[in-house]
């Protein structure tokens, strides 16, 4: 089968369409990475929930839940460490930094098992029941992290090192984007690579296309569904961490904030598929950069026209999973 | 009569047809059982959601498909009302002018959005609205000219509707009959009138043919249902419908705001009402909508007594929280979607 680049193209395409609107060459530069770093976090909190639909047919609406545990978790564990993050030294911050987010990831995947266990097993094959049923779980889920940490939201300051901004020139690039995407990229190496080249992704792919057939082959697909959701749960929790440190800010409201963007990618990217979940959050966080520069009020609703633009062009979304 | 009246749908039920007599009762008495401003307002939200709740049965239990744009047309009628009486001055025509733009742009955004996504599976009508909605409650707080943004828009009603209005001298058991009294009782027929047409419209042809599309949608496609036709019709008139119920709460509360009407807090609440009170029937969403505005109303009062009495105890008092009311309604909410998929209603069907 013939690889189909067309989507690929569209991000180069995207960012030299906005240079000679935007003009400068620096602030399009700037924009730009902060579009990558704003795309590329919304990738690894997407990526679960684009696998666990691909895989089981199972659509987490709870999804949410697990970026806002992910963000309270980083951000207990760094004001608990904050002499550490406020030293100088890059090594010192990382050390607050690193068990953090591991804490984050940890503590999503566990409650990923959780809910997976109770909150989604006994609905499978029901959409409706599904979508109400993991909402009911964001309910409860938002609610209990406001009796945990309080109703009020929590103010988290970046570390002295993540700080500031590189200068080159009179080009200005945030440090903390720059480790955003690095972060971003090497995830999705880490999904590539282990889909494509392992035997555990060939049985996830070959799940996705057809999971019936898998299973007849006498593989148990179930179980290859709780490790996905699990790892998709605690990749949720490493975004929610990152995005809580982008924003400063940790409320309990982040979940559904953010779940709403991530649904949107993985609506452009087509349900099922990571490649094109890569792509359109790419795609959304290069656009939301670059409208909100050039016309404010146009942004919020830039997102919507561009799902809309993609669902015109392709209706299952960019990357439709052969079956569905 | 009875009969025609409630489209030969019965409640089926003696202890269901006792609460809804109940209801219709209660709520047609409230001025006068229940005098005061605060259950005054409580009675009228009441009916107001009533209102909303059937109109959100119509799509997730007659037709199937979860929607989370409701209260953005909810908010769409609210608005309308709003902005009209605010740029137009406190007349009835400004409130016609306000519900008419209301219902059109409603029915106008409830198609687009219908007609592209719900060809696709009922997942992505749900993404797609969550989407949609949440960009125009952004939308609705941005414009700050038109809406009055955050803050939201206070406006007066017509004259015949304020406190200040007198309909007679004297009281009436001990009630002075003013303009909020005509205010409630139009809010109350209206929401009458418009749960019998919902009524009206599921025991129809048209209803059982979204009943067979919610049931197997591949199979009345077969038989020869144009199904995105029939959805984007339901989703057109549960639309429209929720204009009207956000026109009456705006007419009903000379304020109209983003929280009041937009936030996703009224979609869960909405989502909530219909489901515990039972899916697939209009009885459902009625008792439903009924329940939960008196528990968040009362549930906080009940949830401050434990919370003092756990005081000492540190995260089970949090637990208690009297602003924790959700929490324990969400756990029902999953509890009733496993274990009572037919809500309260379905329940008292079957016992019968």
């Amino acid at each position: 089968m013939k690889r189909d680049w067309i989507p690929w193209l569209l991000i180069p395409v995207l960012a030299i369409a906005a240079l000679p609107l935007i003009g400068s060459p620096a602030s399009w530069v700037t924009l730009t990475v902060a579009g990558l770093a704003m795309g590329l976090m919304i990738f690894v909190m997407a990526s679960g929930l684009t696998l666990t639909f691909g895989l089981m047919d199972v659509l987490n609406f709870g999804h949410g839940a697990f970026i806002a545990v992910g963000a309270f978790v980083a951000a207990s564990v760094m004001l608990a460490m904050a002499p550490w993050m406020t030293a100088d030294s890059i090594w010192l911050n990382l050390a607050a930094i690193v068990p953090a987010v591991l804490a984050a990831m940890v503590v999503s995947g566990v409650l990923g098992l959780g809910f997976e266990r109770v909150i989604v097993r006994p609905v499978y094959g029901q959409h409706l029941k599904q979508i109400l049923v993991t909402t009911g779980g964001l309910i409860v889920a938002e609610q209990l992290l406001k009796v945990i940490w309080g109703p009020d939201q929590i103010t988290l300051s970046r570390p002295t090192a993540l700080r500031g901004a590189f200068l080159l020139g009179d080009v200005a690039i945030e440090k903390y984007r720059v480790l955003a995407v690095v972060v971003g990229l090497a995830v999705f190496a880490a999904l590539a690579l282990t889909l494509n080249r392992t035997r555990l992704g060939l049985l996830i792919r070959a799940g996705v296309e057809n999971g019936e057939m898998v299973e007849a082959l006498g593989y148990r697909i179930r179980r290859l569904f709780v490790g996905v959701f699990v790892v998709g749960s605690a990749l949720a929790g490493l975004g929610g961490a990152m995005w809580g440190l982008y924003q400063e800010t940790v409320t309990a409201a982040i979940g559904a904030q953010v779940a709403v963007l991530v649904f949107i990618v993985i609506i452009i990217g087509g349900l099922g598929s990571v490649g094109g979940c890569f792509v359109g959050a790419l795609l959304v966080g290069l656009t939301a950069n670059y409208i909100g520069f050039l016309a404010p009020k146009v942004a919020l609703g830039s997102n919507i026209l561009l799902m809309a633009l993609v669902l015109l062009w392709r209706p299952q979304g960019l990357y439709p999973v052969a079956k569905r | 009569m009875l009969r025609s009246l409630l489209s030969d749908d019965l409640p089926r039920s003696r202890w269901l047809a006792v609460a809804l007599l109940a209801i219709l009762i209660g709520l047609a008495v409230a001025p006068f059982l229940f005098p005061g401003a605060k259950s005054l307002n409580v009675a009228a939200k009441i009916c107001v959601f009533i209102v909303l709740a059937a109109s959100f049965d119509l799509l997730l239990g007659y037709t199937g498909i979860v929607s989370f744009a409701h209260t953005m047309f909810f908010g769409i009628g609210a608005y309308g009302v709003a902005i009209a009486l605010t740029r137009l001055g406190p007349g009835w025509d400004a409130v016609a002018v306000g519900v008419v733009a209301g219902l059109i742009v409603a029915i106008v955004l409830a198609t687009l959005i219908g007609l592209f996504s719900l060809r696709v599976r009922t997942i992505f009508f749900a993404m797609i609205t969550l989407a949609v909605a949440s960009a125009f409650a952004i939308l609705a707080s941005q414009l700050s000219d038109l809406t009055g943004g955050e803050d939201g828009l206070n406006y007066r009603l017509p004259s015949v509707l304020r406190a200040s209005f007198s309909l007679a001298d004297g009281t009436l058991f001990g009630v002075r009959l003013n303009g909020r009294l005509l205010d409630y009782y139009l809010v109350y027929f209206a929401a009458l009138a418009l749960v019998l047409v919902l009524l009206r419209i599921v025991n129809s042809p048209f209803g059982s043919v979204l009943m067979a599309i919610r049931e197997n949608p591949f199979r009345a496609e077969a038989i020869g249902y144009r199904t995105v036709v029939y959805r984007t019709i339901a989703s057109c008139i549960a639309a429209a419908t929720a204009a009207l119920a956000g026109a009456l709460l705006a007419l009903w509360s000379s304020q109209t705001n983003p929280d009041t009407t937009l936030s996703f807090d009224i979609m869960v609440d909405i989502l909530l009402m219909v489901v515990i009170g039972g899916m697939g029937t209009m009885y459902g969403a009625v008792v439903g909508a009924v329940l939960l505005v008196f528990a968040q109303n009362y549930l906080q009062d009940l949830l401050a007594i434990a919370n003092k009495a756990l005081a000492g105890v540190p995260l089970l008092a949090n637990l208690f929280h009297p602003d924790r009311w959700l929490l324990w309604l969400g756990v029902a909410f999953i509890l009733c979607v496993y274990f009572f998929p037919t809500g309260i209603v379905g329940r008292l069907r079957q016992k019968r």
